[in-house]
């Protein structure tokens, strides 16, 4: 079945086009990843969905209801982590899991073992009664996913789950959330502008632009680029990748001083591109393809490129002073 | 639709949100004191008695009002706040009802504020006042109506605004105005028509006009009610439905 279901959504914001035509179906019980560089659409999108923004056109159909006209059901059967948090940071975490236990009616009886479920889930118990103000990036997250799962939804979002966490975070994170549909019986919808995020998803779509450029699942994606990718410097780039074009039936462009070629075969085309013009290589590599090999090819840009989107920066910035200066 | 959970666990953050801050009770609670004791004190060397009642005893109903006014505007525009730090979101994407919602928010203003007034409301002894138990059940009666209909108005202003540099406009062109346009400090019948008729649209007047009706009942002075008692509860029953309804309908805007 398909738990999420979106046909030809539209969001524009005055002159801005922010979510332009796109249709998608999330599987029920996978991990569904929107991949894209920042100001793609992502969060509109998931705006949509989880009932905050009416779409300028089209549907989108969460477990069967209607996200814009339906927004009581589709509430329901959702539980969202935001780009930005959105804990009370001068309740304390437990306080702040207690606040959403009501909001969302969880049974009197039910709701103290569910709030302590979720604070040993996320292995918060010893911090319960401290206030969130004082506790760090990776906490927080962690306290938004288990409230976000106390009501036990349906669709679980998260939206950039991971971005400003250290490595090592991330990767605690990370571990935790790719055990949750399994463990919860939740579906998930992430975004992420981390290439190595998405490679866990069941199904990823790429985004940008407000368009979906590409999706399925992570090896179909790598399909795209047509095997492997092989990265060749050399002392003449432009004339060598001419060369290359002429002699083989590869595609070729050239990033940041190197040439970057798809080929079928890659462990066999090297020996064949060395014979031929072996003297003016600088160096090889070859690469089994990445979704940023996939993006790149799709738009010819890096998705890393991009810098953090500024207003949410500058409001980060505001708002960690007013915190100091408080 | 209302949720009483909802509105429970909404009203139980404020609560426990104010003890903690102690130093907003202490600021809500000096405000007061210092108009009615600086300004009140200065002013009734200036201001002759209206017939039985003396200058500070005058401004007892207005300074209750204005406690009421600055504890409900403080609570409802957290909401702004609430905004600006994103917890306004975790509120907004459960499945509560938006009524619920701005119910939840008037009712803590309500409770905050009609503490905050009885805190100042046991000051009436230094003032020379006399008031039996009857007479301060039907003043907490109405601090309760009018810090409910002045949160209500303060979460109607707090939808029409994203961010915090909107406070001080708020504070400055609406709660300053709204506050000496009251009949607080000085007796609206002796005001210009023109500023007579901002005061009838103010729903803070009929507040401080009903608590004028209990505390001086029988001045007949410059300085008695303008209003009869029945009319000012009526009006700011009426106020508050109208707010609670209109913000509900405004917290249901999508973007
Ligand atoms: N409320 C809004 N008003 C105007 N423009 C917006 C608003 N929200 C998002 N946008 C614009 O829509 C585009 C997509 O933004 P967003 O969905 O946040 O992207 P992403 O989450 O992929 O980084 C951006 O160009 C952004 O500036
Ligand atoms: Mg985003």
């Amino acid at each position: 079945m398909h738990i999420i279901k979106v046909e030809n959504l539209v969001k524009r914001f005055g002159s801005i086009t922010a979510v332009d035509n796109i249709s998608f179906e999330v599987e029920e019980g996978t991990i569904f990843g929107f991949l894209g560089p920042n100001g793609a659409g992502k969060t509109t999108t998931i705006n949509i969905l989880c009932t905050l923004l009416s779409p300028t056109s089209g549907k989108a159909y969460l477990n069967g209801h209607d996200c814009n006209s339906e927004s009581s059901e589709v509430r329901k059967s959702i539980g969202i982590v935001f780009q930005d948090s959105s804990l009370d940071k001068d309740l304390t975490a437990r306080e702040n899991l207690v606040f959403h236990s009501y909001l969302y009616n969880v049974p009197k009886t039910e709701r103290k073992e569910r709030v302590e479920d979720a604070l040993r889930f996320v292995d918060l118990q010893d911090r319960a009664d401290d206030l969130v103000k004082k506790f760090s990036g990776g906490m927080k997250r962690r306290l938004e996913v288990a409230r976000g799962l106390i009501h036990r939804p349906k669709v679980l979002f998260l939206d950039e789950p991971t971005l400003g966490l250290d490595p090592q975070s991330r990767t605690n994170l990370w571990e935790f959330i790719t055990g949750l549909p399994k463990k919860h019986k939740v579906t998930i919808f992430m975004t992420t502008h981390y290439m190595e995020e998405a490679e866990v998803c069941d199904k990823i779509a790429i985004i940008d632009k407000g368009k979906i450029i590409a999706s399925g699942t992570p090896q179909e994606l790598k399909r795209i680029i047509g095997g492997d990718v092989i990265y060749l410097k050399t002392d003449d780039n432009k004339k060598a990748m001419e060369d290359i074009k002429n002699l083989f039936d590869v595609e070729v462009s050239e990033k940041d001083g190197e040439i970057f070629i798809s080929a079928l075969k890659g462990d066999a085309c090297i020996p064949e591109i060395i014979r031929e013009i072996g003297e003016r290589v600088l160096s090889v590599r070859m690469q089994r393809p990445t979704l940023n090999d996939v993006f790149l090819k799709l738009t010819g840009k890096e998705i890393r490129d991009e810098v953090a989107s500024s207003g949410d920066s500058i409001k980060e910035t505001v708002r960690s002073y007013r915190r100091r200066h408080d | 639709m209302i949720e009483t959970n909802a509105i429970y666990v909404i009203v139980a953050r404020e609560f426990k949100k104010f003890i903690r801050e102690k130093s907003r009770l202490f600021s809500t609670i000096a405000r007061p004191l210092l108009w009615l004791f600086l300004v009140g004190a200065g002013m009734s060397r200036l201001v002759p008695s209206g017939g039985g009642v003396s200058y500070i005893q005058f401004i007892f109903p207005g300074i209750l009002g204005m406690t009421i006014l600055f504890s409900s505007i403080f609570s409802s525009i957290s909401i702004i706040w609430d905004k600006e730090f994103g917890f306004m979101k975790e509120i907004l994407v459960a499945p509560v009802s938006r009524f619920s919602i701005v119910i939840g928010k008037a009712v803590s203003g309500m409770i905050l504020s009609t503490i905050q007034a009885a805190i100042i409301l046991a000051l009436f002894p230094f003032l020379g006042l006399k008031l039996g138990v009857f007479q301060i059940a039907e003043i907490m009666m109405v601090c309760a109506i009018l810090s409910f209909a002045i949160a209500a108005f303060g979460i109607l202003l707090a939808t029409f605004y994203d961010s915090y540099e909107s406070f001080s406009v708020i504070m400055n062109f609406i709660v300053m105005p709204m506050f000496f346009l009251s009949g607080a400090m000085y007796p609206v019948k002796l005001l210009p028509d023109i500023l007579k008729l901002f005061t009838k649209i103010n729903p803070l007047t009929y507040g401080i006009d009903a608590l004028k009706n209990i505390i001086f009942p029988f001045e007949k002075g410059n300085m008695s009610p303008d209003f009869p008692l029945y009319l000012d509860v009526l009006v700011i029953v009426i106020a508050s439905f109208v707010f609670v309804l209109i913000a509900g309908k405004a917290f249901e805007r999508k973007g």
